[in-house]
C-alpha cells in the first residue's frame, strides 16, 4: 500500500518546486509531475480520506467517488499533455501557475466541503488571471483585471451563498443541495459564473483569447468543467439548467460565425460544449449525468487540442485572425491534421470523441421526449459544425493562401497534439473503457446504431455541403477585422460610464473647491489682513479726525498719512495706542 | 518574392485535379448516406425521426440559418472597428 497525499497537493506542491529546479531536469520534473499525481489519485480507495475537523466541521480534501475520480482523470491526462506542449516556454510563472490552476481544479472536484471548495475555487481564479496576464501585453492585462473582477463578484456570490448556508443547516457538507432559498440560489449563481451561463459568459471569449498560446489550453479546460463538476454534485436535476443549457449551446453559434480572432471562436465554441453539460445536468437521469460527465471528459481532451492548434499557429505566426491566415497546411500538416480530428470530434462525427459522448445527452433528452430543447441541441450541433468544424480548420490551414510558410510546430507541441489526437480517436472507436468509468451504469444505451451514425452523419455532412454552396454562391460571410460586442460591453462601457460620472463628480467637486478654498480664500484673506489695520484704524479715527473739524485738503493728507504709515509699518505708536484703546473701549460697550 | 513562388514546390490542394477527387468523393459519401437510410432500423423517439432525408434537410437548412441570421441580424447589430474599446 503506497502512502497517499490529497490529490490537489501533488500538482500544487510540484508546481511551486518548478522553479527551484534548472537544467535539462526541469522539463522532466514538469512531465513527472502530473505522472506522479496519477499515481497518487489511483491509490486512493472510494471513501472520504484527508478529513480534518476545525470548529466541528468536517474538512474533506479526498472525496473519492465515481463521479469525482472522473474528472480526476481528465484533469490528469490535460495537466500531463498540457505541460508536454508548454515545455519549450521559458517562464515559470506560466509552468508555476499551470501546475497550481490543474492542482487547485483538483481540489475542488475532490472537495467533500464548501470551505475546501471555496479556498480552491478562489486559487482556480487567480491562477487564471496570472495565466492570463502571463502573455504580459496591454490587451491581456486589461482583459485579465476584467476577468479578475467578473470572478471576484461571482466568488463572493458563492461565499455568501456558503455562509447562509452554514447558518441555516449548520453544515458544510457539500453534497446535493437543490434550489430551495437563497443560500442555495447564491451558490447556484456563484457555480453558474464559472461555467459561463449566457450573460454572465462574456468574461469567456473576453479574456481566453488574450492569454498566452499554451496557458489558453490550461484554460479552456478547469474553469468551466469545474464549475460543471459542481453543477452535477449540488443541482443534478434541477429543471432550470435544461434551459440555460439549452441556450447556452445556440446562441454562442452565431457569435462564432463572424469573430475573426479563431482563438475566440473556439472561446464561444466552449460555452456551447458547456451548455451540452449543463442542459444533461438539469434533466438529471442517470443516463443524462452520464452523458454530461462522459462529454465532459471527451471535451476536455478535444478542446484543449483545438487551442493547442491554434496555439501553434499562433506560435509560429504571430496571428490568430481568419483574416491574416491560410494555407498553413502547406507547412505545418501535422497540426493541420490534428486540428481536423478535433474538430470532427467536436462537431460529432461518428467514429471520433464527440459522437460517444454528445448523443448520449441528447438521447437522453429525446427519452424525455422534451421537443424544444431537442431542436436547440440538434440545431447546436449543426452550429458546432459550422464554427469549430469547419470554421477554425478551414481559415486557418486551407482557404485563402496568406502567402505564410512556417515552420511546424515544435516537437513537444507536436507530441502533445498527437496524444490528444490519438485519444479522441481511441475513444471515438472504443468508447466502452470510459463507459465504464461513468458514475452509472451505461445501460440502453449504444452509441453505434445505424440509425445513429447514419442521422448525424446525415446532419454533418449536408451542413457541410450547405457550407461549400454558400462559400461558392459568395453568401458566406466574409472574414472582417473588427470587434463584436457582447454582454461585456455593459461592463467595460459602464466602466467607462462610472469613470466619466466620477471624474466629473468628484473632479467638479475638486475644482469647486480649488477656486473657492485653495485660491480664492487666501486671496481674500490676505486682503483682509492687509486692509484690516487700515479700515479699523481709519474707521476709528475719521469720526475722530471730523469732529476735530479737519476738512478738505487736510483731512486728505492725514487720510494719505495715515495709509502710507500703516502699510510700512511706521504708524506712530501714539496712534495705534489711540486705536487698540477705543476699539478695547468699544468692544467693553458693546458687551 | 514571385521567384519564391515559382520555384516552390506545389501542394496537394494547389492541383485542381486533387480539390476535384476530394470534392468528388465527398459527394459520392452524400448519396451513400441518403441511400443508406433505406437500409437501416430506426428507433426514432419523435415521429419526425422518420420522415425519409429528415437529418440531411434539417442539417443543411440549419446551417444556412445560422449563417444568413449572422450574416444579416446579428452582425449589424454588434459589429464594431477594430479599436472600439482602445
Amino acid at each position: 500500500m503506497i502512502s497517499t497525499v490529497p490529490p490537489a497537493a501533488v500538482l500544487i506542491a510540484g508546481g511551486l518546486l518548478v522553479p527551484l529546479i534548472k537544467g535539462k531536469w526541469k522539463s522532466a520534473f514538469m512531465l513527472l509531475v502530473p505522472v506522479i499525481g496519477f499515481i497518487n489519485l489511483i491509490h486512493i480507495p472510494e471513501g472520504a480520506h484527508f478529513v480534518f475537523t476545525v470548529f466541528g466541521q468536517d474538512i474533506i480534501f479526498a472525496r473519492v467517488d465515481k463521479m469525482s475520480l472522473l474528472f480526476g482523470y481528465v484533469y490528469h491526462i490535460i495537466a500531463f499533455t498540457s505541460m508536454l506542449y508548454a515545455l519549450h516556454v521559458r517562464d515559470d510563472l506560466q509552468h508555476v501557475t499551470g501546475l497550481v490552476y490543474a492542482g487547485s481544479a483538483l481540489g475542488v472536484v475532490f472537495a467533500g466541503d464548501l470551505l475546501s471548495l471555496f479556498l480552491f475555487w478562489e486559487m482556480l481564479t487567480i491562477c487564471s488571471v496570472l495565466l492570463i496576464w502571463s502573455r504580459r501585453r496591454t490587451q491581456s492585462i486589461r482583459a485579465g483585471y476584467r476577468y479578475l473582477l467578473v470572478h471576484a463578484v461571482g466568488g463572493l456570490v458563492l461565499l455568501a451563498g456558503i455562509v447562509i448556508h452554514l447558518k441555516q443547516t449548520g453544515s458544510i457538507a457539500f453534497g446535493h443541495l437543490g434550489l430551495n432559498g437563497t443560500a442555495s440560489l447564491l451558490i447556484f449563481l456563484g457555480f453558474g459564473i464559472n461555467s459561463a451561463w449566457p450573460i454572465f459568459h462574456a468574461w469567456l471569449p473576453d479574456a481566453y483569447p488574450e492569454a498566452t498560446p499554451t496557458g489558453t489550453v490550461f484554460l479552456s479546460v478547469y474553469t468551466t468543467k469545474t464549475a460543471v463538476y459542481t453543477l452535477a454534485r449540488g443541482f443534478a436535476g434541477t429543471e432550470i439548467l435544461i434551459w440555460i443549457g439549452a441556450i447556452m449551446t445556440v446562441f454562442p453559434v452565431f457569435f462564432a460565425v463572424i469573430e475573426n480572432n479563431l482563438r475566440r471562436v473556439l472561446s464561444y465554441s466552449l460555452i456551447n460544449q458547456v451548455g451540452y453539460m449543463v442542459c444533461g445536468i438539469g434533466v438529471g437521469t442517470q443516463m443524462a449525468i452520464n452523458g454530461a460527465v462522459s462529454h465532459v471528459f471527451a471535451h476536455c481532451i478535444y478542446k484543449a487540442l483545438l487551442f493547442m492548434s491554434m496555439g501553434a499557429v499562433l506560435h509560429r505566426t504571430g496571428k490568430i485572425n481568419c483574416t491574416a491566415l491560410g494555407g498553413l497546411y502547406r507547412t505545418m500538416p501535422f497540426t493541420a491534421t490534428c486540428c481536423i480530428i478535433a474538430a470532427a470530434s467536436i462537431s460529432g462525427f461518428p467514429l471520433l470523441s464527440g459522437f460517444v459522448t454528445k448523443s448520449m445527452t441528447i438521447t437522453a433528452v429525446g427519452n424525455h421526449h422534451m421537443v424544444v430543447v431537442w431542436f436547440l441541441l440538434m440545431f447546436a450541433s449543426v452550429g458546432v459544425l459550422e464554427h469549430a468544424g469547419i470554421k477554425v480548420p478551414y481559415f486557418a490551414f486551407f482557404g485563402h493562401d496568406s502567402g505564410m510558410r512556417p515552420k511546424e510546430a515544435p516537437l513537444n507541441m507536436r507530441f502533445a497534439m498527437g496524444i490528444a489526437a490519438f485519444l479522441c480517436i481511441a475513444i471515438g472507436l472504443y468508447p466502452y473503457p470510459l463507459y465504464d468509468l461513468l458514475p452509472y451504469p451505461v445501460v440502453d444505451f449504444a452509441p453505434y446504431t445505424g440509425a445513429h451514425v447514419v442521422g448525424m452523419a446525415q446532419l454533418l455532412l449536408f451542413a457541410a455541403a450547405a457550407f461549400v454552396l454558400l462559400m461558392l454562391a459568395g453568401v458566406y460571410p466574409p472574414e472582417k477585422r473588427c470587434v463584436n460586442l457582447d454582454v461585456d460591453w455593459f461592463y467595460r462601457m459602464g466602466g467607462r460610464l462610472f469613470y466619466y460620472i466620477a471624474d466629473k463628480v468628484f473632479n467638479g467637486i475638486n475644482g469647486v473647491s480649488d477656486r473657492l478654498i485653495a485660491r480664492g480664500l487666501p486671496k481674500v484673506l490676505g486682503q483682509l489682513s492687509r486692509r484690516l489695520p487700515e479700515i479699523l484704524t481709519l474707521g476709528t479715527l475719521l469720526p475722530l479726525w471730523t469732529a476735530a473739524g479737519t476738512k478738505g485738503e487736510a483731512l486728505q493728507r492725514k487720510i494719505v498719512k495715515t495709509r502710507a504709515a500703516l502699510e510700512t509699518g511706521t504708524a506712530p505708536v501714539g496712534i495705534s495706542a489711540a486705536v487698540a484703546t477705543i476699539f478695547l473701549v468699544l468692544l467693553f460697550l458693546m458687551m | 518574392m514571385s521567384e519564391d513562388r515559382r520555384e516552390e514546390k506545389e501542394y496537394f490542394f494547389d492541383h485542381p485535379r486533387n480539390v476535384k477527387a476530394v470534392a468528388a468523393c465527398c459527394l459520392v459519401l452524400l448519396v451513400i448516406l441518403l441511400v443508406a437510410e433505406f437500409f437501416i432500423h430506426k428507433h426514432a423517439h419523435f415521429p419526425w425521426e422518420d420522415w425519409p432525408e429528415f437529418y440531411a434537410v434539417f442539417g443543411f437548412v440549419a446551417f444556412v440559418f445560422v449563417v444568413l441570421v449572422a450574416k444579416y441580424i446579428l452582425r449589424p447589430i454588434v459589429e464594431r472597428r477594430e479599436d472600439y474599446y482602445d
